[in-house]
């Protein structure tokens, strides 16, 4: 690991303490409310599954049905499970096709019969995380037999036909080519829709729809290949959008190994509400850690809408906020992707070296983390033959700065989407630099009080005195007053503000419940 | 100059272009051969495969260059035209605030079922498309993005309380011709909601239109698959300096 760099250790213990002040309010307010996409997922760990004849999922419908009887703000464990008894059967998807169907009241159980609900709602929510569980040792023990890849960074492919069949071919054959990771793209426009799609899906645009069965179809594509290659080849997809928590889930229980998952993309890139967000994004934060899936932030975004030399330290800020949410959430070290990018005009005077101070700058201030290296887009212009070699410079960069995860960057990017052709070229591009000088970092130390070294720590005051303003007004306010990639987003806006809730006073989830607790004793255990 | 050339290489004349492309044959010589062939229908001879690579088991990379016989002719070369300049967001901006004095007030929408934002946000999302940002990026612009499913009524209703410039619709569902039907009752219900000098300018796009619809659906313009957010906002600042475009009164509705 690269350890030239050289931070003025006030000024780092001055971010991260801005950065734990900037972000307790959001997950006090995150810890305050529900949503129904949190709600969702509680049903789906406690075992709902299927759509109705339109492909609205049942969970969707059952939640609607409770939320109309009783609210939200309840949540909707206890009123489910009591009618469930009520009902005097077991099985939660054919309560939620009777909910549809209006034959069933709802009501918030009292006094005995609301213990009872409790325990039976907890009972079926834990079994759920069992099944979580489950897959986080069946990936653990096949990266034991099989092995992880031989070197870092990862390298990171990315499959967007449209149809998971199609996608599963070229899954396979980009392994086979090198990739050690693949994600799939979502459809165009999934993010903004208000239930996760069912079933096996062969139609997207730009992408291909997240669901739990293309999740499980893919996995199990990928599982064939990893045998054969003898390496664990890793999986990723989305928790973003509307439905962050129920992809999380739903990643669980499909062992989906890497989720994007940003704290703040959705708000400023998706004009998604502010407090559905974070609230959402609390809760599928709780499960990935549970699953132990790594995020994957999304901070390369800020660079693709807003400079990316004057907007560098915004990437910093995004990083160090994503790291107190990420760790509240109970995300170990291990599974915090932070992200960022090689976005730097091209044409711009020592555009490599700004660069370099960039991404180290990032090693430097989360040395633990499996950080990822964002190629560049904003700057490819069509013109392939110049991409390529700015490619190149990115792996350069990547390879010399110590990155963790390494998404390959393609020629045509803003063409077409990649060809069979392309990747290989791109592959090329990689192990060329890889090989030719795959531990160059360890030779690599920036002159102390050089460019880069005043660069990176420039960059790093700049983040500092972002984070006391944003203090100074509130994340929120700095959100709705375009802080961050320029947008506006005021608390009260965007999309699905309809869809949060105050928690009540005998709020109660199941979910939450079961995950908060054994993360407290796990933290008490590693204090002892 | 001739009108009449041929690609250029290293002397006038020599035809020469490169080629890239993957055939699905395992490599080897009839691969090769495949190439050559392929290259051949396209009107280059002698053509050279100067480089083959296999990509996995089934598929061959090659390059290939070679001397074109086709011929160019520079009269028969038709653009499309456009009636407006291409302008910087800097220069849209600057044109809305000598004009307007004030933001210009974009509401966009995916009208009727449609659910594909796909095409809405490539202009307005500040991400935006093909490298240039969207119209949320214009500092003199203020967008309402509506989202998907928007009803008609709900989407004039929406461009009246926020005071529309210009409303955008969207439509990628084209089955039994949706989107032609719903630009149709948009188109209406604008004419009917607003006096003519008060209506805001209606802006469609989709990949399956044909731009030169525009009067018979009764819209100001319609953009085509491809379209950028700079041509959109170059559109804008165009129309809101010059009079309103004149769409036949009644055409198509």
């Amino acid at each position: 690991m690269t350890g030239g760099l050289t931070l003025d250790p006030a000024l780092v213990r001055r971010a991260r303490q801005l950065a734990d002040q900037a972000a307790r309010p959001v997950i006090e307010l995150a810890r305050r409310h529900t949503t129904v996409s949190i709600e969702r997922a509680v049903l789906r760990l406690a075992g709902v599954t299927g759509a109705d004849p339109d492909g609205i999922p049942w969970v969707n419908r059952l939640v609607d049905a409770v939320r109309a009887d009783v609210g939200l703000e309840h949540g909707v464990a206890l009123p489910v499970f009591a009618a469930l008894r009520a009902e005097g059967i077991n099985d939660l998807t054919l309560l939620a096709q009777k909910a549809a169907a209006g034959s069933i009241h709802f009501q918030i159980p009292q006094g005995r019969s609301a213990s009872v609900a409790r325990r039976a709602a907890h009972r079926a929510v834990a079994a759920g995380l069992r099944r979580i569980d489950r897959r986080r040792a069946e990936r653990e023990r096949l990266i034991q037999r099989l092995g992880d890849p031989p070197r870092r960074p990862w390298i990171y492919l990315i499959v967007a036909t449209g149809d998971i069949y199609e996608d599963i071919e070229q899954a396979q054959a980009a392994a086979r080519e090198g990739a050690d990771i693949i994600a799939v793209i979502r459809s165009t426009g999934q993010s903004l829709l208000d239930y996760v799609p069912e079933g096996a899906t062969r139609e997207g645009y730009a992408g291909t729809y997240a669901t739990q069965e293309n999740f499980r179809l893919m996995r199990a594509a990928l599982d064939r290949v990893s045998r054969e290659l003898g390496r664990y080849v890793r999986l990723t997809n989305y928790a973003s959008g509307l439905c962050m928590p129920e992809m999380a889930t739903l990643a669980g229980l499909e062992r989906v190994d890497m989720m994007l998952n940003d704290s703040m993309y959705g708000i400023l890139f998706r004009d998604i509400n502010p407090i559905r967000t974070f609230t959402d994004q609390r809760f599928s934060r709780q499960i990935h850690a549970r699953a132990g899936i790594i995020i994957n932030t999304g901070e390369d975004n800020y660079l693709t809408t807003a400079d990316a030399v004057e907007a560098a330290h915004t990437v910093t800020v995004s990083q160090l906020l994503n790291e107190v949410f990420a760790q509240e959430a109970g995300l170990a070290d291990w599974q915090i992707g932070l992200g960022h990018a090689f976005e730097i005009d091209p044409e711009l005077p020592d555009s490599f070296r700004l660069e370099l101070a960039h991404a180290l700058l990032a090693r430097t201030l989360f040395p633990r983390y499996p950080l990822k290296w964002m190629p560049p887009t904003r700057h490819m212009t069509g013109d392939i033959f110049r991409g390529y070699l700015l490619n190149g410079f990115f792996n350069l960069a990547g390879l010399l700065t110590g990155q963790s995860i390494l998404l390959v960057g393609m020629m045509t990017e803003a063409v077409i989407t990649p060809w069979l052709s392309d990747r290989d070229l791109a592959l090329q591009n990689v192990r060329y630099v890889l090989n030719a000088c795959g531990g160059l970092a360890e030779d690599f130390a920036p002159r102390p009080d050089g460019f880069i070294q005043r660069r990176a720590n420039q960059v790093l005051a700049e983040a500092v005195a972002l984070l006391e303003r944003i203090c100074d007004h509130g994340l929120l306010q700095a959100i709705a007053e375009g802080t961050f990639g320029i947008m506006k987003r005021p608390p009260d806006g965007g999309r699905g503000l309809d869809g949060v809730a105050v928690q009540a006073d005998d709020y109660y989830n199941p979910a939450t419940e079961i995950l908060e607790q054994e993360l407290a004793a796990e933290r008490e255990e590693r204090h002892e | 100059m001739s009108d009449i050339i041929r690609p250029y290489g290293d002397t006038t004349g020599d035809g020469m272009v490169q080629l890239s492309f993957t055939l699905p044959v395992p490599h080897g010589k009839r691969a090769e051969g495949a190439a050559l062939q392929l290259a051949g229908k396209m009107g280059i001879d002698p053509a050279m495969v100067v480089h083959s690579k296999p990509l996995g088991p089934k598929f061959t990379f090659f390059v290939v260059y070679g001397r074109v016989q086709h011929l160019v002719d520079l009269r028969e070369v038709q653009v499309p035209e456009r009636d407006y300049p291409l302008l910087t967001p800097k220069e849209v901006n600057a044109v809305i605030r000598r004009r307007l004095r004030r933001k210009l007030v974009v509401v966009g929408a995916c009208i009727g079922t449609d659910a594909h934002t796909v095409g809405i946000d490539a202009i307005l999302n500040i991400k935006g498309y093909a490298g240039e940002k969207g119209l949320e990026y214009y500092r003199e612009m203020r967008v309402v993005n509506l989202g998907a499913q928007v009803a008609v009524p709900d989407l004039v209703e929406r461009a009246r309380a926020e005071r529309a410039d210009a409303v955008l619709a969207s439509q990628v569902v084209t089955q039994r011709d949706a989107h032609l039907h719903n630009v149709r009752e948009m188109a209406a219900a604008f004419r009917e909601a607003f006096p003519a000098s008060r209506r805001p300018l209606l802006v469609v796009g989709g990949p399956r239109f044909d731009e030169s619809m525009a009067a018979e659906l009764g819209v100001d313009r319609i953009f085509g698959r491809g379209t950028t957010p700079t041509e959109v906002a170059s559109y804008l600042a165009h129309a809101i300096t010059t009079k309103r475009g004149s769409v036949p009164e009644g055409a198509g509705v």
